[in-house]
Parts: structure tokens; C-alpha cells; sequence
């Protein structure tokens, strides 16, 4: 199970998709291939954007946090945030204008309470590396280490509304204990 | 490929300043094929000292302007595509300006001809565009005073235009940019031969031009290419003059540059034409930048240049800002280059690629449509 397919599965044809961090805009292509939406993205690496208009994809370069004033009151119906949530300086207010310009946000981030990550915190007493977190602690993009609880306890203090939720580790769906067995988690959110 | 100027004659065009010009002309070049359904037409905007000639090698064997942007397999290419550009209103390449015959007088109009602004000269290209039976332009494009064209088209004629590709450029002048071009401009004015503008037949005033251009040179470099190109180098010499000749290659360029310069531009081509980009304010009459823009109906694609101190990527933003208000859709690229203003028209490599992917896409949209 991909998170790609999943957000894939998730959005409507025909929508209009925001892909907050979309890289070299793979994403956004595949969806305008399958689901015949709308494609926005911002990416900050220039490189990235270059590939991502190149291929097609109408991609505006700049920093996340600064690019989403910008836009009017749901101005989408999904505002994506793939992998990207533990790098942003400001997560709250990322997701919280995510909410403003979507209809639905879509949100992905790699747990930090999945088992191995506290086996390899706890054996080594460092800094943790998994798969998932394969960086040197002073290279890490990650400036916030969050899990599953964190989440979901952020998103029932704003009152927003969690319609799905999909847990995987290595590329298969996690059915319990989310917190402790999934490399990543997927959410579909709505604010009432 | 030998590339023909071509005229084409109005009886009048209508000016923003509320004059109207009679027995109007303008040049322009084009490259390609138009299809039969007239759908693959791009026109290309020149900047302040552009002329037709884009593409292609005329026949004194000079290449054209955007050579390395236009042509088979190019950013803009012929193809695919029919490229056009033509001489804006008031230069001196061909397009009816303030060195042309004034017919009522039977002598050229100088300082007689009206100030002229970014939308009369776009009004003059929609015209151009019409008498080859265009009615819609796949893309309009252009650096610095080109793409302000360009977003004037966006603007004036939206159902006439699909894509909009503004590159190093502002949706209004700056006082810094307009404080350079009235260096420009009191340097011409100064100079004895200026007489009023009118010196045609006479000593024109090459020195004023020539202090207009070189002041123009530096805005268009960076501190980083000048460094590169220059340092401090000395031209033909060992040591330091201890006079006013040149020493430096730097004082060598500039002054090349700006005597260059006389023998193809008109000083009062200069005036007008800097007059017009400094008038330009596309949101004027606007609430607001976005409200101007609101009309736009094209896709945008927005460049902008990291060492460009003359068109800085601030101005790129807030077209691209004000686009984002209205969810237009808009692509933006700030591209890395140390040439400064005169990156769009030096280091396109990067910008080749980024024109390339959002031209087929905008072709493959229209098709489908």
C-alpha cells in the first residue's frame, strides 16, 4: 500500500489539488493522469520546480509556510501535505491554513512511535536512525519528531474532524496498534 | 535561416494619451509555420532596445536578438510553433516612432510625437496579430519591457491569449528603475546636439546616448558577472594612466558599448520608449494588482532571475501573489544565473527547459479543449 495510492484512492476526479512540498511534481502528474484534477504544488528547491513545470505540472516556487497566504478561502478541495508536516518550522499554523484553503486536507508523516524507532532510541541511546529516519541527527531535514497520539491528540484540541485514516509500514496496511506498528500514518481532515 | 523584415500599414491608431496617430506602420519578423488552425502562433515581445529581428540571421548577417530561445529544437520552436515578434511604437526599427515621417508635416515628428504607453504599443501588436488572421495567441512572451507587454496582453485582449510568459519583470516600474531611466534620459536632454529632439539631418546627440547607454549596461550586469568579465583589469596598458583615458576594461566595455549603441538607436526612441515603461502600472485604475488581473484568462508562467538586481524577484512575486489571489493558474520560477538582468537573454538553459515543459502543456491543454 503506497501512500500515493492512497491519496490517490482518496481524492475526487476532477478536483481541485493543492500539493504542498510536491518535489519534481510526481505526484501531481499521476493524479492529472488518473483523476483528471486541477494540479497546483509548491516546492522550495529550485532544481525540483524545474522537473516539475518541465513534466507539465504548474508549481510555484516558494517556502510552504510563506505560499499559503496567499491563496483565497477554499480555494481547493485538497490541500496536500506528504512527509513533509515534521520539516515545517510552524506546523500548526501549515495545518491550520491548510484548513482555510482546503475543503479537505490531506496530511502524511512519517510516526515517530513506531516500535523501531523507540528499539533503536532505547539499545543505543542515540539520536534514533531507522529506514524511516536515516539521517545524522545535524542533518535531519525533521525539526519535529511526532506520532500517531501526538496527531491525533492536535487534531481533537482544534476540533477538526479526522474522516479517514490509513496506517502502513513497509508498503502494507497496519489494521491495530497504529501508534507502535506504522512507518507512516495518512489522514484525510476536515475542519466543521 | 535569412530572415525578411515585414511592413504592414494602419490609417490610426488610438493612444492612451487621447492623441491619434495617422498612416501607422509597424515591422515584424515571424519564424515557422502557422497551422491552418492559427492555434500555434507565439509572439514574442522585445525589450527597450529589441527590434523584429528575434531569430534567425538577416541579411547583413546579424543574428537575431533571441537567437538562442527561437528556432528548430529551441524553446521556442519553429517546428512547432510560428513565432512572431514586431518593433514596438515609438523605436526606431521599422514600427512608426519619433524619427518617422510625421505625414502632416512632411518631416519626422521628434518631440511633435505623442508620449506613448505600454498599452498603445500592445494595441499595435493586437492589431498586427489580427491582420495575419490570429485570434489567439498560444503564448505571449518577453523579458524586462517585453514582459510587461506580455502581461498587458494578458490584461487588454484575454480571450486572445492562452498562456503568458512574463519573464524579469515588473507590473510596475520602481522609482529605482525609473530613477536609471531619467539618468538616461537628462543625459540625452543635456547633450547640445539633443536641440529640442529635433536634430534629424543634423549632429545627433551621440554622447548623451552614449553616457544613457553605458548607465544602462551596468543596471543590466551583476556586481558577479562585472567581476568576472572585468575585475580590475587594464585595457592595453601596464600601469595606471594617471589621467581620464581609459584604464580600466570596464571603462573600455562602457564606452564601446555606448558608442555602439548610437549607430543603431534613436535618442528620441529613448525618451519615448523609457517614458512608457516608466508609465507602466498595471494595476492602476485598479483596487488592486489582482483586481487588474482579474480579467487574465491565460495560464502564467513567471521567471525570475537570482542576481537580476534591475528587475529583482520581489517584482516577479507580487504579479505572481497578486495571480495566486485569484487562483489563477500560475507557475513561478526564480532560475539561478550570476548575469544579472541580462540573464533572459544569455543563460537560457535552464530557462529553455522550464519554457519547453510549460509550452507542451499549454499545447496539449488546447488540443484537448
Amino acid at each position: 500500500m503506497k501512500i500515493n495510492s492512497i491519496i490517490g484512492e482518496w481524492i475526487a476526479p476532477s478536483a481541485k489539488v493543492l500539493d504542498l512540498g510536491c518535489g519534481d511534481g510526481e505526484l501531481l502528474a499521476w493524479l492529472k493522469s488518473q483523476k483528471k484534477i486541477e494540479a497546483r504544488g509548491v516546492e522550495l528547491d529550485r532544481e525540483s520546480v524545474q522537473k516539475a513545470v518541465a513534466r507539465g505540472v504548474t508549481v510555484y516556487q516558494s517556502d510552504i509556510e510563506e505560499s499559503l497566504e496567499g491563496y483565497p478561502d477554499k480555494a481547493f478541495d485538497y490541500v496536500i501535505l506528504s512527509q513533509t508536516l515534521q520539516e515545517v518550522r510552524h506546523p500548526l499554523t501549515v495545518l491550520s491554513q491548510m484548513m482555510r484553503t482546503g475543503r479537505w486536507a490531506i496530511v502524511a508523516f512519517p510516526n515517530f512511535g513506531h516500535w523501531r524507532v523507540r528499539l533503536s532510541h532505547l539499545v543505543s541511546g542515540r539520536a534514533p536512525r531507522t529506514t524511516l529516519f536515516p539521517y545524522q541527527w545535524y542533518e535531519s531535514p525533521n525539526i519535529h519528531f511526532l506520532t500517531v497520539v501526538d496527531f491525533e491528540e492536535m487534531i481533537a484540541q482544534q476540533k477538526w474532524h479526522i474522516e479517514k485514516r490509513r496506517f502502513v509500514s513497509r508498503d502494507q496496511a497496519v489494521g491495530f496498534m497504529p501508534n507502535l506498528l506504522a512507518e507512516v500514518a495518512v489522514y484525510l481532515l476536515t475542519a466543521p | 535561416m535569412i530572415t525578411e523584415t515585414q511592413i504592414v500599414r494602419f490609417p490610426s491608431l488610438r493612444l492612451d494619451g487621447g492623441d491619434t496617430l495617422h498612416d501607422v506602420q509597424a515591422a515584424y519578423e515571424s519564424y515557422g509555420r502557422l497551422n491552418s488552425g492559427k492555434s500555434n502562433a507565439i509572439l514574442i515581445l522585445h525589450a527597450f532596445s529589441g527590434d523584429a529581428h528575434a531569430a534567425g540571421i538577416d541579411h547583413e548577417g546579424k543574428a537575431g536578438w533571441w537567437d538562442s530561445m527561437i528556432g528548430p529544437g529551441k524553446a521556442f520552436d519553429t517546428d512547432q510553433y510560428f513565432v512572431l515578434c514586431s518593433n514596438i511604437l515609438g523605436g526606431c526599427k521599422g514600427t512608426t516612432g519619433p524619427s518617422s515621417i510625421n505625414p502632416e508635416t512632411g518631416r519626422p515628428y521628434g518631440m511633435s510625437f505623442p508620449v506613448i504607453t505600454v498599452g498603445d504599443i500592445v494595441r499595435l501588436q493586437q492589431m498586427v496579430a489580427s491582420h495575419l488572421g490570429i485570434k489567439k495567441l498560444l503564448a505571449v512572451t518577453g523579458g524586462s519591457m517585453g514582459g510587461m507587454q506580455a502581461l498587458q496582453w494578458a490584461v487588454a485582449y484575454p480571450e486572445m491569449v492562452e498562456a503568458c510568459i512574463p519573464i524579469a519583470t515588473t507590473a510596475r516600474h520602481s522609482a529605482q528603475q525609473i530613477a536609471f531611466n531619467e539618468t538616461g534620459r537628462q543625459a540625452i536632454i543635456a547633450d547640445p546636439n539633443f536641440a529640442g529632439g529635433d536634430y534629424y539631418g543634423k549632429q545627433p546627440p551621440a554622447r548623451g546616448l552614449a553616457i544613457a547607454r553605458m548607465v544602462g549596461h551596468i543596471t543590466y550586469m551583476s556586481d558577479e558577472s562585472m567581476r568576472e568579465k572585468f575585475g580590475r583589469r587594464l585595457r592595453n596598458r601596464e600601469d595606471l594612466s594617471f589621467g581620464f583615458d581609459v584604464d580600466f576594461e570596464v571603462e573600455s566595455y562602457l564606452r564601446y558599448r555606448g558608442s555602439q549603441f548610437v549607430g543603431r538607436f534613436d535618442a528620441n526612441s529613448y525618451l519615448y520608449i523609457t517614458k512608457a515603461m516608466d508609465y507602466f502600472d498595471l494595476g492602476a485604475g485598479y483596487p488592486s494588482l489582482a483586481a487588474a488581473l482579474e480579467r487574465a484568462a491565460s495560464k502564467f508562467l513567471v521567471i525570475s532571475f537570482t542576481s537580476d538586481w534591475l528587475y529583482p524577484s520581489y517584482q516577479s512575486l507580487e504579479i505572481v501573489s497578486a495571480l495566486r489571489r485569484r487562483n489563477h493558474d500560475v507557475t513561478y520560477c526564480e532560475l539561478s544565473s550570476n548575469y544579472g538582468h541580462d540573464a533572459f537573454l544569455v543563460d537560457v538553459g535552464e530557462q529553455t527547459e522550464v519554457v519547453k515543459g510549460f509550452l507542451a502543456r499549454c499545447q496539449r491543454e488546447v488540443v484537448r479543449v
